[in-house]
């Protein structure tokens, strides 16, 4: 199973304009949900605060860099980015059941203490996705492992 | 007019924040789990108990359990869409929001806007 590891160099791919998009679609996400929940009502407006406006940057922003790395060494690139994004997609649906205990945690107890609704639910998002995270790859490596068995099972087998 | 403005700045300033942080780590499935950061809610949140109360931020943060659902399946479904019909990472990503509205919205109307 790789480790979680940081890697300082991949602040280096990324262009001043790349992180300009981010912020100003950031900032316009929180101003549109402000908008809609003036005009609908918090419950409407509620819904955006899961609107998924800057992950539409990130992934494409993945995709990118990967063709980018893939065509200085000569190669396209073009299937590697989709599957680098890919990739960024999964991780962002487990994120989301982070994001799901996150709502749920701050919900329930916002009303006792708001400061600890705020670290409360933080911590809710930061260690679901994690647990979530850990479990799909040890899932997937156990089944891995079954399936490299089984293959070389089946090879004695036909050897014999 | 300096409300937005507020909220523009501090929207921006959350989403760099963990976007950065996403960047900084490995391996990308990992780091994939910062894209779906509360970063919005917690700027928005702030600004909602500051401004409204608490009883108009725990209205948000319930519709936001109907939001959450609605991106785990929008997060599945691009996943899909880059792997198997081979599209690009801004249509497939542009094309599922239909699929965040739909689940969304159908969610609070399932639920009778009680999510």
């Amino acid at each position: 199973m790789t480790p979680i590891r940081f890697s300082p160099s991949s602040l280096k791919e990324g262009r001043w304009y790349e992180y300009l998009i981010r912020f100003a679609l950031g900032g316009a996400a929180t101003v549109f949900t402000g908008l809609v929940s003036s005009r609908y009502g918090a419950f409407i407006g509620g819904l955006f605060l899961a609107l998924p406006a800057i992950f539409c940057a990130s992934a494409t922003l993945i995709e990118k860099h990967e063709i980018r790395r893939k065509r200085e060494a000569g190669l396209t690139g073009g299937r590697r980015g989709q599957l680098a994004a890919a990739v960024d997609s999964a991780g962002a649906a487990l994120g989301a059941i982070g994001m799901l205990a996150f709502a749920i945690v701050f919900s329930l107890t916002a009303e006792i203490s708001i400061a600890a609704a705020f670290t409360g639910a933080s911590f809710a998002w930061l260690v679901i996705s994690m647990a979530a995270w850990y479990v799909r790859r040890k899932a997937r490596s156990v089944r891995r492992v079954r399936t490299e068995q089984e293959g070389s099972g089946s090879s004695i087998r036909r050897s014999r | 007019m300096t409300e937005y403005v507020i909220r523009f700045l501090i929207g921006g300033a959350a989403v760099s924040a963990f976007a950065m942080l996403g960047d900084l780590l490995r391996p990308k499935s990992f780091a994939g789990l910062f894209g779906a950061a509360p970063s919005v809610a917690l700027a928005t949140l702030g600004i909602a108990v500051y401004q409204h109360g608490v009883d108009y931020a725990v209205s948000q943060t319930q519709a936001m359990i109907a939001g959450a659902i609605a991106l785990a399946v929008y997060s599945v479904v691009v996943c899909h869409l880059l792997v198997r019909a081979k599209l690009r990472a801004v249509t497939a990503t542009l094309l599922s929001l239909i699929v965040w509205v739909m689940v969304a919205f159908g969610l609070l109307m399932f639920t009778g806007g009680q999510a």
